[in-house]
């Protein structure tokens, strides 16, 4: 499997970034050295090892349902570009 | 020809349920509806750097409760995705979701449509946190953001492509929404958004078997709007069906006040979530005592009360539909039966004037201050002949205002029925004295005169007289 300028693109646009042609063909192929190198897993036998989603060997890491502390509402604001009454104002997103 | 004898339309719901813990799904946030904007959130749920989720215990086991109750598998291993997308509800531009590894799967309920039960399959029921809320303001310019329901636990439903009609998918809504208040594991108040509905709707040619092109609708706020967006829409591809046109794939939001839908977007640019497994969350093992221990919290759910009902108390199906659609009406009934041994006519009272009452006044059941065993007692008062069906009326309304037992009312408001014959002779014949013509009518075969007499003593006792023995002195008198 490889990427190509069209993956390059496909992804740089759902991540809102805008690429020059150098910078699609750069990602092209860092991102194809990190494929490759990632493909050398391939090398090992895994058959009896079952996949997992997390290297830690622990499981069920949960807190109990208790309440605490909010931010205070001008710490929120803090990083607000811009605000309104409490809430956070943006440039309206179309549907 | 109709709609629906052309066509037959295939439905599946989606639907979210935002589970009632005190706390967020991955901080200590309050969950409280209704708080000033913003007010409820943390650098955790607001999505900044450095900051570590951790799973609320309370929200996986509502979700497995919910999940046993519609009759899904438990996973026994599950895990946590993010679903990539940018939008300003979501303030880390991911949402903490499952996406391979789902709490449930491959569960069922039963809902009834036209006195027919037909079995709706559930596809899956996953955890996973809600987004914030967005404010249109200035002509839809700006939007207003307010991050307080990020992070509240939701459950999403997804139901198998087994519904027919707006009318089943109406029912199924209502059927979920009885069971997760019998959990107790969410208000399901669609008004406050704890439920909400979004719906895959497709029509076919009878006999194919392949499903048409589908649209999904949203924003459907109600139940009735559901049914309503629905047959809009059944309409809506039908037309386009029959001008031989192709139903564009892609979502719609249905506007109840203009009753039509519109569309949003297409689904060529159908969203890529990237979904991978979230690093910061670990595997959860849900082993075989969890499972058994939160199972053990399963209350009896409404289709087993009602059958229970039937075969029992001997209601009809209709009235212990009614009754168990809600836990608190059903529960009312219920400890009324520890006072009175007459099972139909506790059902009688709350099937007519509890529901009439409450309808009338746009009330829920929390409203009115009547309990069990106020209705099992005056039941047993109207037995023991100490008040007559009228006063009951009158005992039945002071309850719910007020919330006293019926002993009580009765007692303050001197409304023992009269079985006194010595009491009630002295009326009778006053009565019969004050009405001469009354008594030739009846005595010329006018039977109708007697009613008016039973009346007239009536309002001389205010309703206390004892009517069956009122009726017997009268007979006697006028003989």
């Amino acid at each position: 499997m490889s990427i190509t300028i069209k993956d390059v693109q496909h992804v740089a646009n759902l991540a809102r970034l805008e690429l020059s042609d150098g910078e699609q063909q750069q990602f092209m192929e860092q991102l194809n050295a990190i494929l490759k190198y990632a493909e050398k897993l391939n090398e090992l036998n895994t058959d009896d090892v079952q996949p997992t989603s997390h290297v830690l060997p622990i499981v069920n890491v949960m807190r109990e349902d208790v309440k605490k502390e909010s931010l205070p509402l001008e710490k929120v604001l803090l990083n607000a570009p811009d605000e309104e009454d409490g809430q956070i104002r943006v440039p309206a997103v179309l549907e | 020809m109709t709609v629906a004898q052309k066509y037959e339309t295939v439905i599946g719901l989606e639907v979210h349920v935002e589970l009632h813990t005190n706390s967020k799904i991955f901080c200590g946030c309050s969950t409280a509806f209704g708080a000033p904007p913003n007010t409820h959130t943390c650098p955790v749920c607001l999505g900044h750097p450095g900051v570590l989720p951790v799973l609320n215990r309370q929200a996986v086991e509502y979700a497995m409760k919910a999940a046993m109750a519609l009759n899904c598998t438990i996973a026994d291993v599950s895990k946590f995705d993010r679903k990539n997308y940018f939008y300003p509800d979501s303030p880390k531009a991911y949402q903490i979701s499952q996406y391979d590894q789902p709490i449930g799967e491959n569960g069922w309920i039963d809902i009834e449509v036209n006195g027919e039960t037909k079995r709706i399959g559930i596809t899956r029921l996953h955890l996973e946190e809600d987004a914030g809320k967005l404010t249109h303001v200035d002509g839809g310019y700006a939007s207003l953001v307010d991050f307080n329901r990020v992070g509240t636990p939701l459950v999403e439903i997804v139901s198998e492509p087994d519904l027919r009609t707006p009318e089943e998918a109406k029912a199924y809504l209502e059927k979920l929404r009885a069971i997760m208040l019998y959990c107790d594991v969410s208000d399901v108040k669609m008004e406050e958004g704890s439920l909400r509905c979004d719906a895959n709707i497709s029509l076919r040619p009878y006999g194919q078997e392949k499903f048409g092109t589908r649209a999904e609708l949203k924003n459907m706020n109600s139940f009735r709007s559901v049914q309503r967006g629905l047959e809009y829409e059944q309409v809506r591809q039908a037309e386009i069906l029959d001008d031989g046109g192709e139903v564009v794939q892609e979502t719609r939001r249905y506007d109840d006040a203009a009753g039509k839908s519109f569309s949003m977007r297409g689904k060529e640019e159908a969203h890529d979530y990237r979904y991978f497994p979230d690093p910061d969350l670990v595997r959860l093992n849900i082993s075989q005592e969890w499972k058994e221990a939160v199972r053990a919290t399963i209350p009896e759910l409404p289709d087993a009360r009602k059958k229970r009902y039937v075969d029992t108390f001997g209601l009809s199906s209709y009235d212990a539909e009614v009754i168990t659609a809600s836990k608190k009406l059903a529960d009312l009934f219920q400890e009324s039966l520890s006072y009175t041994k007459d099972a139909k006519a506790a059902a009688n009272w709350v099937m007519g004037d509890l529901l009439a009452y409450l309808n009338a006044g746009g009330l829920e059941l929390d409203d009115v201050k009547l309990t069990g065993q106020g209705l099992g007692e005056m039941i047993g008062l109207l037995e023991n002949g100490t008040i007559s069906g009228k006063i009951a009326k009158t005992v039945f309304k002071a309850m719910l205002e007020t919330g006293k037992l019926p002993g009580a009312i009765v007692e303050e408001q001197g409304l023992v029925q009269i079985s006194d014959e010595g009491a009630l002779l002295g009326i009778v014949d006053e009565v019969i004295g004050r009405n001469p013509q009354s008594v030739e009518d009846f005595r010329a075969g006018k039977d109708k005169a007697i009613g008016f007499l039973v009346g007239q003593i009536m309002k001389e006792t205010k309703g206390k007289a004892n009517p069956a023995l009122v009726n017997k002195l009268l007979m006697e008198r006028l003989k």
